[in-house]
């Protein structure tokens, strides 16, 4: 971790960042100092390899997703504008706030919260998740007590329960209207990114 | 005596029946309200038959026998993770708030009386005041369950709640007690260290409290690792050692009410995954019977004390000044801590939250119980307190109790919305966590989520070896459980729709069974509405129509399958290494083959789900090894039929090494876990039949 702060001059487009992702200065600056920190080698963007030097990331099923998340289709690094969109996904969602049709949707939103979570099942972008993509998810995510037939019955049972029209896939909407009850805005927020 | 105690269980009993009768009255006024009010009733009659108030409220029997079931119930089935999530704010409202509360009532009580305004008979200092306010501004957990069960607002404000009620015990009793001897040895003599003795004595009550209360959690989760063999007591285990830490917390003065909830919380997930499930549904329903009986007795000898009127002494601006000031200061304290806490949620409680919070600030039974506890030779204004409390919780539970529901519609409080969890929900619930610990990784936070991973390796690697059965401990996922769970729920209601029709086509085997599609209908209807939220897994019945007969039918003949069979040709079959197929079941896997050839392929998956339904209940195979789903493919048939068809079943069961306990016990836990078991004997017969016609079908 960083010791040192940088000092908000230093950061690039620092204005543009605040508006476009609601983080706060401070907010900014210490995600940079973040940022830099993780990024050994100095070289102003982040390689796949820095993120899976965190330690705690290889222990995470979904770890590997996550780091993939960061990088746009096909690409190496990732800077600091990047990083800080992921992030900004799991600001905290603002209370009162009232749904302004002019503007677009924030990035903190509810919806934005689950749109992340289903381009982390989604893996080849179709819109859909398919029972192999969910097959995949739940094979990280299960234990290795359960067998591969248990957990194909599993992953197709969930299909049935969320698929509402048939096509043996989720799309985003019934994605989102299978997990409505959860209180996402609580399990998808870092409180420190208020 | 137990004449006495039996006779009063009845009445509580039987006025509970007669008020649920009137479902217009019950949605109304909580039950506890009627509760009290049949006691007062009751005391009224006693006291003018027998000219004296016979009945009581005995503080001992309250501490003692009717208090610790409501608190393990409570500790038992508390959400947890709820819990824990909301620990902070639960603990800052127990503990600093009702510090708060009992401070400024009992100065309040104190300036008002120095104000003159209170009646010269109440000769009480500060001290007495003090404590006084101690015992009267404890959060009842009692009263809150009995009130809060039947408003259901959302979990998050009951969970605050209740747990600070339960947790503000330890305050209560340290208070209680410090004041009490300030009291005893008269305030002239009061020093310095005795604040700080007293501060300190808060800590090791609260936390000796919990490590007792922990112990006897753990103590408990290892004795039920070896009570395989003893399943008929295992209930009795859980019952005795959570009533143990309450009286060993009692004996050493350490908050019992707290060990009760630790022990119960502590346990639950060791002991659930040890015992048997017909011990574990024991033990729900008793807990719960034995929490709601001990509640209506509370109530209703609530209410019988009331009526005893020589222990009363009453003094108006005393009686009025602690109501005022009990909802005055809840409220202010209230507020104050939100406004505190709500920098550090994630999700702040707003005003509407605080409103139901002070609102829901009841007392009850165990103020009640306390002030009786007095020594009415030191404290002198005791009459006064015993008619004030009195009041105050009547007052808290028949007014607030009553109003608190239209309060909550009125206000708009979020609802709970009761639901079992969908395989979906789990599975995002936890892939969510997932994403939150990675991206906390990422930005570099160790965050509360952190140290909860920590305690769940931890807990992986250690306490679960520990505690649990090494066949429960392969098994615990928790996706794995819910997805079982369902399947299981799924398949008794379907058993349960499908038992009178299976009757009418149990021996029309290739045909379709002779049922009306209304009942076929109304299976599907029943399912789905049944609360899942998911299709029946048995058989994929929402698909295309044309199958759905077939399907049912196959269903029919799975349940038909078990019913051929008596128990003890199946004893043999869960042997070690090998089966030895009795003539009877190759007859039936024979009966089975004409119709596994034509349903082979809708049937591939149901085999899967209800062999998993039965991997579940039957947690113990002997002798498996674990194969992948590629043994399926590479039957050969030149096997025999049967080791193949158990290569079959391996595969979809889960492995367990063979412990040489566990093959002489799969009988014992065949009998215990009977309910669903003959749907998953029904699988074996399907998997053989299946298995020896995939055999021939392959190339």
């Amino acid at each position: 971790m960083g010791c040192q702060s940088s000092h908000p001059s230093a950061i690039p487009e620092l204005e543009e960042i605040m508006q476009e992702t609601g983080f706060s200065q401070a907010s900014v600056v210490r995600l940079y100092d973040r940022f830099q920190a993780l990024d050994k080698e100095q070289k102003g963007s982040l390689s796949k390899y820095d993120l899976q030097g965190i330690g705690e990331l290889a222990v995470n099923p979904l770890g590997d997703r996550i780091i993939n998340a960061f990088f746009k289709e096909g690409e190496e690094l990732a800077d600091f504008r990047s990083f800080i969109r992921v992030l900004a996904r799991f600001r905290p969602v603002e209370e009162g706030k009232s749904k302004e049709t002019g503007r677009p949707e924030p990035m903190n939103s509810r919806l934005s919260k689950l749109r992340f979570a289903f381009q982390l099942y989604d893996q080849d972008s179709d819109g859909k998740i398919s029972r192999d993509e969910m097959l995949q998810v739940l094979q990280l995510m299960v234990g290795i007590q359960v067998t591969d037939e248990q957990l194909v019955c599993i992953a197709e049972r969930t299909i049935q329960e969320a698929d509402q029209d048939g096509d043996g896939a989720i799309s985003f909407e019934e994605f989102a209207t299978s997990v409505e009850k959860l209180n996402i805005e609580q399990r998808m927020s870092l409180r420190l990114l208020k | 005596a137990p004449c006495l105690v039996a006779g009063w269980i009845l009445v509580a009993s039987l006025a509970k029946i007669v008020f649920q009768l009137s479902r217009k009255v019950t949605s109304v006024v909580p039950e506890s309200c009627l509760l009290i009010l049949l006691g007062l009733g009751l005391g009224g009659i006693v006291l003018a038959i027998a000219k004296r108030a016979e009945y009581q409220l005995e503080p001992s029997m309250f501490f003692l026998f009717l208090l610790p079931p409501i608190v393990l119930d409570s500790g038992y089935f508390m959400p947890s993770r709820l819990f824990f999530d909301n620990l902070g704010a639960i603990l800052t409202y127990a503990v600093i708030g009702t510090l708060w509360n009992s401070f400024t009532t009992g100065a309040a009580l104190w300036g008002v009386k120095q104000a003159g305004l209170m009646d010269e008979g109440v000769e009480a200092g500060l001290m007495d005041f003090l404590l006084f306010g101690s015992l009267i501004s404890a959060v009842d957990p009692v009263a809150v369950l009995a009130v809060f069960e039947e408003v259901h607002i959302n979990e998050t404000l009951f969970i605050i709640v209740f747990g600070e009620s339960l947790l503000n015990d330890a305050v209560t009793v340290v208070l209680y007690k410090v004041f009490n001897s300030f009291v005893e040895m008269g305030p002239e003599h009061v020093q310095a260290t005795d604040y700080l003795k007293g501060v300190a004595s808060f800590f090791v009550v609260s936390l000796g409290g919990a490590a007792v209360g922990v112990l006897f959690a753990f103590l408990l989760a290892l004795i039920t690792r070896f009570t395989k063999r003893v399943r008929i007591i295992e209930p009795l285990f859980v019952f005795l050692l959570a009533y143990m830490a309450y009286l060993a917390a009692e004996m050493v003065s350490l908050s019992s009410i707290l060990a009760v909830t630790f022990c119960g919380i502590c346990c639950k997930k060791y002991v659930e995954a040890n015992i048997s499930r017909k011990s574990r549904t024991t033990v729900k329903y008793t807990m719960k019977t034995l929490a709601s009986s001990s509640e209506t007795v509370i109530f209703m000898f609530l209410g019988i004390s009331a009526v005893d009127t020589s222990k009363w002494a009453w003094d108006t601006a005393l009686v009025l000044g602690t109501l005022l000031f009990i909802l005055l200061f809840r409220a202010v304290g209230v507020i104050l801590q939100t406004w505190v806490l709500n920098r550090f949620r994630l999700t702040p409680l707003d005003r509407i939250d605080q409103v139901v919070m002070s609102y829901g600030g009841l007392r009850g039974a165990v103020a009640f119980a306390l002030v009786i506890l007095l020594d009415g030779a030191k404290v002198r204004a005791k009459d006064y307190f015993v008619a004030t409390t009195i009041v105050v919780v009547f007052f808290t539970v028949l007014v607030q109790g009553l109003t608190i529901k239209p309060l909550v519609t009125w206000l708009k409080v979020k609802r709970s919305d009761h639901h079992k969890p969908t395989l979906n929900e789990e599975l995002h619930e936890h892939a969510f966590d997932h994403i939150l610990a990675a991206v906390e990784d990422v930005v570099g936070h160790h965050g509360y989520r952190y140290w909860r991973d920590k305690w769940e390796q931890f807990d992986k690697r250690y306490l679960s070896q520990l505690l649990m059965r090494k066949s429960a401990y392969r098994l615990k996922d928790e996706i794995w459980d819910v997805y079982c769970k369902l399947n299981i729920r799924d398949a008794i209601s379907f058993v349960d729709q499908g038992g009178h029709v299976l009757s009418a086509s149990r021996l029309t085997l290739p045909s379709m069974p002779s049922r009306t599609s209304m009942s076929e209908s109304s299976v599907t209807n029943l399912l789905r509405e049944s609360g899942s939220g998911a299709c029946l897994d048995l058989q994929v019945i929402d698909t295309v129509r044309s199958r759905r007969d077939k399907e049912d039918a196959v269903m029919h003949h799975v349940l038909c399958g078990s019913l051929y069979k008596p128990r003890r040709r199946y004893k043999a079959s869960y042997s070690r290494h090998f089966i030895s197929p009795s003539t009877q079941e190759r007859q039936d896997k024979e009966i089975f083959q004409q119709n596994m050839k034509r349903r082979l392929e809708t049937f591939k998956s149901t085999k899967h789900n209800v062999c998993s339904a039965k991997s579940k209940s039957r947690l113990k195979k002997d002798g498996r090894k674990k194969k992948k789903s590629a043994a399926n493919a590479e039957l050969p048939n030149g096997k025999p039929p049967r080791s193949v068809t158990w290569q079959q079943t391996a595969a979809v069961l889960v492995a367990v090494d063979s412990d040489d306990e566990e093959s002489d016990s799969s009988e014992t836990e065949k009998e215990d876990d009977e309910g669903i078991v003959f749907i998953a004997r029904a699988t074996d017969k399907i998997l053989q039949g299946k298995t020896a016609s995939v055999g021939s079908t392959l190339p």
